[in-house]
């Protein structure tokens, strides 16, 4: 057994209501600049949809993630080291630009400068590449609320697999919004088929990162993500994705994404996992046993032979605090109502879903109203409008039990705390009908239904005394270079000094105005950034 | 100082000198500008060709030279390859080497300027470095053409010109003997610069071929204090 830590993410879509609030602060963030104005580290879908990129989810046509060969060992879809350096020249699994979209503006100058004439003026799409005019046919949100799905929803995917039946049913419309980040996998196809060896993951907590210094264009690492989530940076030529905001989580915050949801529906954690059995579940023979073998990585936190070896592989006692707290693991594996995004692909994703409930038909509603009795609202489940066949298929490899266990639960939640909160009865029958505990949905209730930040979030913050100095890295970032994200206009000089890691807050010392000391209305952010060394200086050591 | 001397000893150490500190100072200082920046991602169906049959083929016109100019005829003739057999090779490889170079190469430039994505996508190094190819390329091809009758003596002048160059014992002479047509020389000489721009463009992509890849562990990691912290690089990238 050797354990680390590993970041997790669950997002419960029960509570998306798909405003893209987490797509835009994470793109005003990170790919705001040439070069990767196409790309959305963070988006969110429509399902059913075909997704952004186009058909992303369809591995026959992309070769993304792992298969097993023949005699059952873990291969690259998309071939060996051998393959890609023949196919090094062209990739043949490299979705193009359109694939995406061409991203673009509109000039909004022409409604203020256009000369006098018989009709108003409009502003018109220009390509954010070429500034040439663009006849809108596709975006990464085109599909947004089953918008042209006679053209789209049809075309998901995830309906090839399922029977005719539930593709009847389509007439039955449903909807659903699947938000998506990296993955940040325990098994990142990604980082094994990167030629040049500049992807890895980070040993402290399994964040997926690209070494920008090391990048040297090959774009396997694009093709070979299942979910499309490493991006190319046409500019910098160079691989870009999702860092899970490792400056922030360094600091014990949330990401970006999960900080600004309006629907607080984003759950952040740590699970400690075996790293010595990874490549053992990621092989597991049949697709539909993945998620259990997954849910065997992930080991007990309050075990306390895992504690000792954790404390020996150099997990800090902290973290190990964390992990026991941690709402990824609790909904996960504990209460077992959050799935990974398609763990067919062999990629042991680390981004879990509680799949989202949907409108009941009249029976079941009432049902559910009125208390109703077990085998009757089970039933009932069936009769949701989103098919739980169709969920299935991108959260459990096709397999309906794990989807209809996760369901069940979520209701026999909603049943236990009605009859506690409004016929003021007990009935721990309701737990014990969904293999719960009444401990354990009120729990439940209290992570997924009142969320306070504190229970979403169970972050630990990196330990400075086992790494390099984060000071000269104040005001950077993961992207950080000539045309990063990192660098406002003017602010040039503001890193490369060589001074003592700080103590005090998540970004160094306490900002004027933190800890109840007054604002100093002298104080411009911009002055502190530019003056050498910073503010650490003034206040520091 | 002859001109004979500038051209074929001058130049040519110069241009080395500039490959080789070149290369180096451009991997300790800008290891991040050290990309092929494939342009695939913004157009693809015209690059599949292009690209392919252009980089084989300069492949194969490097494996050309080489045996031309590094392996002295007595070698071949050890081997029992006669003169007029090495020549019946040399033209056919190097003829369809020369034709894929050329079709990759004309592709490309056609891709460059028809397609706004990529022409936008385009720097000015860019355009030296296709400008300076197109004249390796269209020398070499010359030099081929008008060599097929075996005319010109290269393997008694221009080779070993080049292998007294590398053991630094020059013989500038040996470029000027009579035979040696003056699109030899010039293919020769242009080279020179080719050599001399290389670390500044992103032809530095040829050095980073991945045979890593055949040895590392598919998945690895990193810890956080093995990642060196990002100091500020001056803009280092030539022709922005």
């Amino acid at each position: 057994m050797k354990v680390r830590a590993q970041m997790g993410m669950v997002m419960n879509l029960d509570k998306c209501i798909g405003c893209h609030t987490c797509s835009v602060t994470c793109k005003n963030v990170w790919t705001n600049r040439r070069g990767t104005e196409y790309a959305w580290f963070n988006n969110v879908e429509t399902k059913p949809g075909r997704g952004y990129p186009v058909d992303y989810e369809d591995q026959d046509k992309w070769n993304g993630g792992w298969k097993l060969d023949r005699k059952g060992r873990l291969k690259l879809k998309a071939g060996g080291p051998v393959k890609k350096l023949a196919n090094i020249f062209w990739n043949p699994d490299l979705p193009e630009l359109n694939d995406y979209y061409d991203p673009w503006t509109y000039n909004y100058d022409h409604l203020i400068t256009a000369p006098a004439g018989d009709v108003q003026p409009t502003a018109s799409p220009k390509s954010q590449i070429t500034g040439g005019d663009l006849n809108l046919q596709w975006g990464p949100n085109w599909e947004d609320d089953l918008a042209g799905s006679n053209n789209n929803a049809a075309n998901d995917p995830n309906f090839r697999k399922l029977e005719e039946q539930v593709k009847s049913e389509f007439e039955d419309t449903f909807m659903m919004y699947l938000p998506r980040i990296c993955e940040h996998c325990i098994n990142p196809s990604c980082v094994a088929s990167c030629p040049s060896g500049a992807m890895y993951k980070r040993e402290e907590d399994g964040i997926v990162l690209v070494d920008q210094e090391a990048c040297r264009s090959w774009r396997f690492c694009v093709s070979g993500c299942p979910y499309k989530k490493v991006y190319f940076n046409w500019e910098s030529g160079k691989a870009e994705k999702c860092n899970f905001c490792y400056p922030r989580i360094e600091a014990g915050l949330p990401t970006v994404c999960s900080e600004t949801c309006v629907g607080r529906l984003r759950h952040l954690g740590i699970v400690l996992i075996d790293s010595d059995r990874v490549e053992e579940a990621a092989s597991t023979p049949d697709e539909k046993d993945l998620l259990k073998a997954q849910l065997d990585l992930f080991l007990d936190p309050e075990d306390p032979e895992v504690r000792e070896q954790a404390l020996r592989d150099g997990v800090p006692s902290d973290w190990i605090d964390a992990a026991a707290n941690s709402p990824v693991y609790m909904m996960a594996k504990k209460w077992e109502i959050a799935l990974p995004l398609h763990p067919e692909y062999r990629t042991l994703p680390m981004v879990w879903y509680v799949p989202p409930l949907s409108p009941l038909e009249t029976l079941g509603a009432e049902l559910v109203r009125d208390g109703g009795d077990e085998e009757g609202i089970f039933a009932a489940i069936d009769q949701m409008r989103i098919p739980m066949e169709y969920l299935a298929g991108f959260l459990a490899a096709g397999d309906v039990a794990p989807v209809r266990k996760s369901l069940e639960r979520l209701i026999a939640m909603r049943r236990y705390m009605r009859a506690d909160t409004v016929d003021g009865e007990i009935r721990p029958e309701f737990a014990t009908d969904a293999g719960m505990t009444p401990e354990d949905l009120e729990d439940m209730f209290r992570m997924v239904a009142i969320g306070d930040y504190e229970d979403r979030y169970v972050i630990p913050k990196r330990h400075g005394e086992t790494s390099t100095t984060a000071f000269a890295d104040q005001g950077s970032c993961g992207i950080d270079f000539e045309n990063g994200a990192a660098i406002p206009p003017g602010l040039g000089e503001m890193t490369g000094v060589n001074a003592p890691d700080p103590v005090g807050g998540p970004f160094g010392d306490a900002m004027p105005g933190e800890n109840g000391s007054e604002p100093d209305p002298d104080f411009d952010v911009r002055d502190m950034l530019t003056r050498h060394g910073g503010g650490a200086k003034s206040n520091g050591s | 100082m002859s001109g004979e001397t500038i051209l074929y000893v001058i130049l040519p150490y110069v241009a080395m000198t500039i490959f080789v500190v070149g290369l180096i100072w451009r991997r300790k200082t800008d290891s991040y500008g050290w990309t092929a920046r494939s342009s695939q991602l913004l157009e693809g169906r015209v690059l599949r060709y292009a690209s392919i049959i252009f980089h084989f083929g300069v492949l194969a016109a490097i494996g050309g030279h080489i045996l031309g100019v590094l392996i002295p005829a007595s070698w071949t003739e050890t081997v029992g390859l006669s003169e007029s057999g090495y020549h019946v090779i040399a033209v056919i490889g190097g003829v369809s080497a020369g034709v894929a170079v050329i079709v990759g190469f004309v592709l490309l430039v056609y891709r460059r300027i028809k397609f706004p994505r990529v022409r936008i996508n385009t720097t000015r190094m860019d355009v030296a470095v296709f400008a300076l190819l197109a004249f390796g390329i269209i020398t070499g091809m010359l030099a081929t053409l008008t060599n097929i009758g075996d005319s010109v003596p290269y393997r008694a002048t221009v080779s070993p010109y080049f292998r007294q160059l590398f053991i630094l014992d020059p013989e500038p002479s040996l470029m000027t003997q009579p035979g040696v047509s003056l699109i030899f020389q010039v293919h020769v000489i242009g080279a020179w610069f080719i050599f001399a721009l290389w670390p500044f463009t992103r032809l530095v992509h040829a050095f980073s071929v991945p045979l890593g890849y055949f040895k590392r562990s598919p998945i690895f990691y990193r810890p956080r204090a093995a990642r060196p912290s990002p100091s500020r690089r001056p803009d280092t990238r030539i022709g922005r």
